[in-house]
């Protein structure tokens, strides 16, 4: 996996300098002793809160009060599991929130890009006015928003159902998109696409054609920062979703511990477990691609 | 030549989607809520014209008061802690484990996508005093300090919040900070190193020098999130105990669907927006004196 996740290393990483390499004194071990300490410290901070968890969820709440909780459960009560997928509804919410998250990231990458495009690589008066009243997004909190928009989706009558939720992360997650899509297609030469149209293809065309393969993996990064922050929204989700049958994750999450937290903690450290394990086998998979991405940015990949 | 590059249709094709879309779910509210500010009510029970009542409100309110200066507060530490950890995180990954980054770098993010609520719960019971204490007083007991009641009490309670932000953020802002540090040209760091410059005079004079723009970007981008903090605290403490560590993110929200005003819900809205431009605005000012000088 180290080697995988490491970027190219011609353009990337430093390269280690092969006379320090060879010298494997006493010294050297010593002077590396403190990396050691330093990955060794990150590690328990990283991972004892998690591993604390994952063996707290498995406790009998008899354990919570007579044991310490650091000590390791005695019988590894699974059922705590099921019981917090049946009172924490944890198949609706992981429903909802798929449901919200997945037609959002597709709006936002579709309409990110192609005015990330328009506003970089196209040229027209007044585009600087358009990118900076974008750009203005950005900073917009999303409470200058929440009301009009409660008000709106009440009168549309769509509050019970997950449109609003969808629209909003659409509108609000566009601007950073369009600014990160726009940092990306600068670093691209006009006359790309210029030549492109010179074989007969419309503009519209070579950005499908030739602009949006190009900028793959910028795309892709930014799909995976806006899922990151859709998928873990908690005001807009309480707000425009706050019925039972329409909460998210988070808000379903939320909703379990004011109900049940206090009453039983294996269930409620079960289904923070379930949450976490959720995205950590998503983060596995995509991890590689998470690190890349983010990196590349700065490569112009 | 007259460019394809300037074809009307297709600019409107291309950009038209997005910024109706931003029009109406964005550019829209805003107007629509800076109208709310000059009006009592809520979308249920009707609205009536107040004038400037919410801003004279706003500006005497003990509450507001205390929400701004928790938000500064925790805005300013966060942002500090944040690319200051994930400065030296970095330059860890960079400099010291170079090649044998990639494993360390993606453990200290994941944090970084689990879901604030999990986390704030997680962290509940890490600082849990009752029934039972939790890990962290079971620590402090063993090495022979008292059990502390963490979220009992403001102070200890803003302790346990900016732990666990750091905790769920660091490695955010060490993978960005890490990009920008692997734009520093290798022939730069080897000239100054043949010209003798070691550890310390390398990192002074050489890459601090030019990771300056990517620490600034990570400052800005720090303070725009972090003075619009609100699930982390919602879910960790609900703003207490009592309102000590109220956000004004979260003093909105309250004043909204609690109680039910919207003119002054908006009003709050407001100052957190010029707070995020102002922020924007002076950094970005500072920083361009900074580079031409």
């Amino acid at each position: 996996m180290a080697t995988l996740t490491d970027p190219p290393p011609t353009r990337t990483a430093p390269p280690v300098r092969p006379y320090r390499r060879r010298r494997r004194s006493a010294g050297e071990l010593v002077r590396r002793a403190p990396v050691g300490i330093g990955i060794a410290v990150l590690l328990v901070i990283e991972l004892y809160p998690l591993f604390w968890l994952f063996m707290n969820s498995l406790k009998s709440s008899q354990e919570f009060i007579s044991t310490p909780s650091w000590a390791l459960p005695t019988e590894f009560r699974w059922d705590n599991y099921a019981t917090a997928w049946e009172t924490g509804s944890l198949a609706t919410t992981i429903r909802n929130s798929v449901v919200a998250t997945v037609p959002s990231l597709l709006l936002i990458i579709l309409l990110g890009v192609a005015a990330g495009f328009a506003l970089e690589v196209m040229v027209w008066k007044g585009r600087n006015t358009v990118l900076l009243t974008v750009l203005a997004g950005i900073m917009i909190p999303g409470q200058m928003i929440l009301l009009p928009l409660f008000t709106i989706y009440f009168n549309l009558d769509l509050t019970g159902t997950l449109w609003p939720l969808i629209i909003t992360y659409t509108a609000h997650g566009l601007p950073l998109t369009v600014l990160m899509m726009a940092t990306y297609f600068r670093a691209i030469p006009r006359e790309i696409f210029e030549a492109s149209t010179i074989d007969g293809a419309s503009i519209v065309r070579s950005f499908f054609s030739i602009g949006f393969p190009m900028v793959r993996n910028a795309v892709f990064t930014v799909a995976l920062v806006q899922f990151f922050l859709i998928w873990n929204d908690l005001l807009f989700a309480i707000t425009f979703a706050n019925r039972k049958d329409l909460n998210t994750i988070q808000a379903g999450l939320l909703n379990f511990s004011g109900e049940y937290g206090a009453l039983d903690y294996g269930p409620l450290m079960a289904a923070i477990c379930i949450t976490v394990t959720g995205v950590l086998v998503l983060y596995l998979f995509l991890n590689q691609r998470i690190m890349q991405g983010l990196t590349a940015g700065s490569i112009k990949g | 030549m007259k460019s394809v590059l300037g074809d009307r249709r297709a600019i409107a094709i291309l950009l038209g989607p997005a910024l109706l879309v931003y029009t109406l779910a964005m550019l829209v509210p805003v107007v629509w809520s800076l109208g709310y500010t000059f009006f009592k009510g809520n979308a249920l029970e009707g609205f009536r014209f107040a004038g400037f009542d919410n801003f004279a409100r706003l500006v005497a309110d003990p509450d507001v008061h205390e929400a701004f200066t928790f938000t500064v507060k925790y805005a300013v530490l966060m942002s500090l802690g944040q690319v200051v950890v994930g400065y030296a995180l970095a330059l860890f990954y960079v400099f010291v484990l170079r090649r044998l980054s990639s494993f360390v770098r993606t453990l200290v993010f994941f944090p970084v996508v689990i879901p604030t609520v999990a986390i704030a719960l997680l962290y509940q019971k890490l600082f849990q005093s009752a029934p039972r204490d939790g890990v962290v007083n079971e620590l402090l007991v063993n090495v022979g300090l008292g059990s502390v009641d963490w979220l009992g009490a403001g102070d200890t309670a803003f302790v346990v919040i900016i732990v666990m932000d750091l905790w769920r953020s660091m490695g955010f802002y060490g993978v960005l900070i890490y990009a920008g540090l692997l734009d520093i040209p290798e022939d730069i760091l080897e000239s100054a190193r043949l010209d003798g410059a070691r550890r310390w005079s390398l990192f002074r004079h050489i890459v601090l020098p030019l990771s300056l723009p990517i620490l600034l970007s990570s400052v800005i981008f720090s303070l725009n999130g972090t003075i619009k903090v609100f699930d982390s605290v919602l879910a960790l403490t609900n703003g207490g105990p009592g309102t000590s560590n109220t956000p004004l993110t979260l003093y909105m929200y309250r004043t909204a669907f609690a109680y039910g005003d919207y003119g002054y819900g908006s009003t709050i809205a407001l100052l957190l927006t010029i707070m995020c431009f102002a922020v924007t605005v002076v950094i970005f000012r500072s920083a361009r004196r900074d580079i031409t000088a």
